[in-house]
């Protein structure tokens, strides 16, 4: 992490205050409290449906929300925003088709962001790149294209190139659901590596082995709403509401 | 090359039906046709004017069995010798046409090196900067049209419909003779490098509203989660993958304005059509030069299909998706 003297780990990166938000007249997300401290690993659960996809996307503000406060690294996210580029290098994000860039190949995909953005010089920006491709094992892929490389390899690369900005947060959208059965141990294990160096996650998933391993606190959503949330060994063994009890029944079993 | 199925189609001649009703076809059709004014039927009637029905009757026959015969033969050859056959089939009756004028050919090529000099190249130089400004005018009108900004949508959107609304001769036209009205004086040339860009930017707003429209809404999403700013994404994310797919509509505006520019020649410019129509006229030698421009139009017009040709196939290798 870049910042880490001006941040010290268990401040305050993420703030979401009585975040509503609608799509026309459908409630989608209601009376949303989250907070994030530096260093954090969360895991956002909950039945198709429930808005944590929506939720997450807020906090990069992919989605705008229309009622409440967003605090990101201590910059309120909000239609007017004109620094939305700045908060936006600041949490990566990996999303559920990867969305890799089809026309570029490994390396360009992971040095774009820090060439055009952070204008940072090509053997720098290659420099990180390949460090980075190292990190989630992958670097003899470099020179391919993304079409070129099975799913659990893009969906790694996707990751990789979310790090080369060096972000604050990294934030997973499902990062496992589009990935055929024997390749998303991969992308757990790789996920699973970051969370030891200390980077802070937000993280959508339906893997509770993922949750158990790495989370520092475990939430879950239904219907718009956070219903709970715990560390997770006691979530795990004692949820508190219903919904969560019969939810976890059908994901564990 | 459309979904190629596994299951092979029966060929022409395994379907003796089809066959009859080709024959059948082209019975009907020589005969309505009336062979016997045609090259066609000359080698089976020395004289073409004093033959009863009989012998008109047996040359439709003759000619529809040798025609229905060709058909059948090609359809036996190998996929490329048959597009190969088929296309010099179709070139020949296309120079019995043109034979069939009694031209004066040397005519044609004592003007010849004038119209492939001045004329090709006033041509093609106009050309070339009309799509070059239309192209630049197309993106604009496309990101215009696509975006949220009332201004921006609204000129976008009544430039298009203008210019798609009005044809271009009258464009050219009004451009040429009505700037001059307001105190700008434009030249032939210029004026009609502004009306087929004008014109042909509008068509090509929509090809690349379209492309851009192709592409996958998360690809947006990684860009601008990274931090791209618009222009950004548009340059180095969108455009590029949209590009490729316009290739074929936009190689079809390329050919298209090729051939539109000989309309700028009502101003008196002095590309292929101008200089055709004026060499003819001065000796009324007019299809000799109308048919020859004909042919360096169509000329181009392959060249440019070619590398039309090339382009796909290179972003079809370098560009996977």
């Amino acid at each position: 992490m870049t910042h880490e003297d001006t941040n010290a780990v268990g401040s305050e990166i993420i703030a979401i205050r009585d975040m509503h938000k609608w799509y026309g007249n459908f409630h989608a997300l209601k009376d949303i409290n989250l907070t994030v401290h530096l260093g954090e690993k969360i895991v956002v659960c909950g039945p198709s449906g429930s808005g944590k996809s929506t939720m997450i996307r807020c906090i990069n503000r992919l989605e705008g929300h229309q009622k409440g406060t967003i605090h990101v690294d201590g910059i309120e996210l909000h239609e007017d925003m004109r620094n939305i580029d700045i908060v936006r290098q600041e949490v990566g994000m990996v999303f559920q088709h990867f969305n890799l860039f089809p026309h570029m190949t490994v390396l360009e995909n992971l040095t774009a962001g820090p060439m055009w953005v952070k204008k940072l010089p090509r053997a720098e920006a290659e420099d990180t790149a390949r460090r980075y491709l190292e990190r989630v094992k992958i670097s003899e892929q470099a020179e391919k294209y993304p079409s070129q490389l099975s799913g659990g390899q893009q969906q790694r690369v996707a990751i990789a190139r979310s790090l080369c900005m060096e972000p604050k947060v990294l934030l997973f959208d499902e990062p496992t659901s589009a990935l055929d059965p024997e390749m998303v141990s991969e992308v757990l294990e790789t996920m699973e590596d970051l969370a030891g160096t200390g980077v802070t996650m937000v993280c959508v998933t339906h893997e509770m082995g993922f949750a158990k391993a790495v989370a520092d606190r475990v939430v879950f959503m239904d219907e718009g709403r956070i219903i709970e949330s715990g560390e997770p060994v006691e979530f795990f063994k004692n949820p508190e509401s219903e919904r969560t009890k019969k939810f976890l029944d059908q994901i564990l079993s | 090359m459309l979904y190629a199925d596994t299951v092979r189609n029966r060929s022409l001649s395994e379907q003796p039906v089809l066959i009859a009703i080709i024959f059948a076809v082209s019975c009907v059709v020589f005969a309505l046709v009336g062979l016997h004014h045609t090259l066609l039927a000359l080698p089976f009637l020395p004289q073409p004017e004093e033959h009863g029905l009989v012998t008109q009757g047996i040359a439709t026959l003759v000619v529809a069995g040798l025609f229905t015969l060709n058909i059948l033969l090609i359809s036996r050859l190998r996929l490329r010798l048959q597009i190969f056959v088929v296309w010099a089939e179709l070139f020949m009756c296309f120079l019995i046409f043109f034979f069939a004028f009694d031209l004066n050919f040397p005519f044609i090529l004592t003007k010849l090196p004038f119209l492939l000099t001045q004329g090709v190249f006033t041509t093609l130089y106009v050309s070339a900067i009309s799509i070059t400004i239309a192209t630049v005018l197309a993106i604009f009108g496309a990101i215009a049209k696509l975006s949220s900004n009332g201004f921006a949508f609204a000129i976008a959107s009544f430039y298009t419909s203008m210019f798609r609304g009005l044809p271009l001769l009258v464009q050219i036209y009004l451009i040429y003779l009505g700037l001059p009205q307001l105190g700008i004086f434009v030249d032939a040339v210029p004026a009609g490098v502004i009306a087929l860009s004008l014109c042909y930017g509008a068509y090509m707003t929509e090809i690349f509203r379209a492309g851009i429209m192709s592409i996958d809404k998360g690809q947006w999403e990684a860009a601008r989660s990274i931090g791209f700013k618009f222009g950004l994404t548009m340059r180095r994310v969108i455009l590029p993958q949209a590009v490729p797919i316009i290739v074929p509509p936009l190689g079809n505006q390329f050919i298209a304005m090729l051939k539109d520019s000989s309309l700028v020649s009502v101003l008196g410019v002095w590309e292929l059509m101008y200089l055709a129509r004026t060499l003819g006229q001065r000796e009324f030698r007019h299809l000799e030069m109308l048919l020859t421009v004909a042919i360096i139009y169509w000329v181009m017009t392959i060249v440019f299909e070619i590398v039309q040709g090339r382009i796909e196939s290179y972003f079809q290798k370098h560009h996977r998706r």
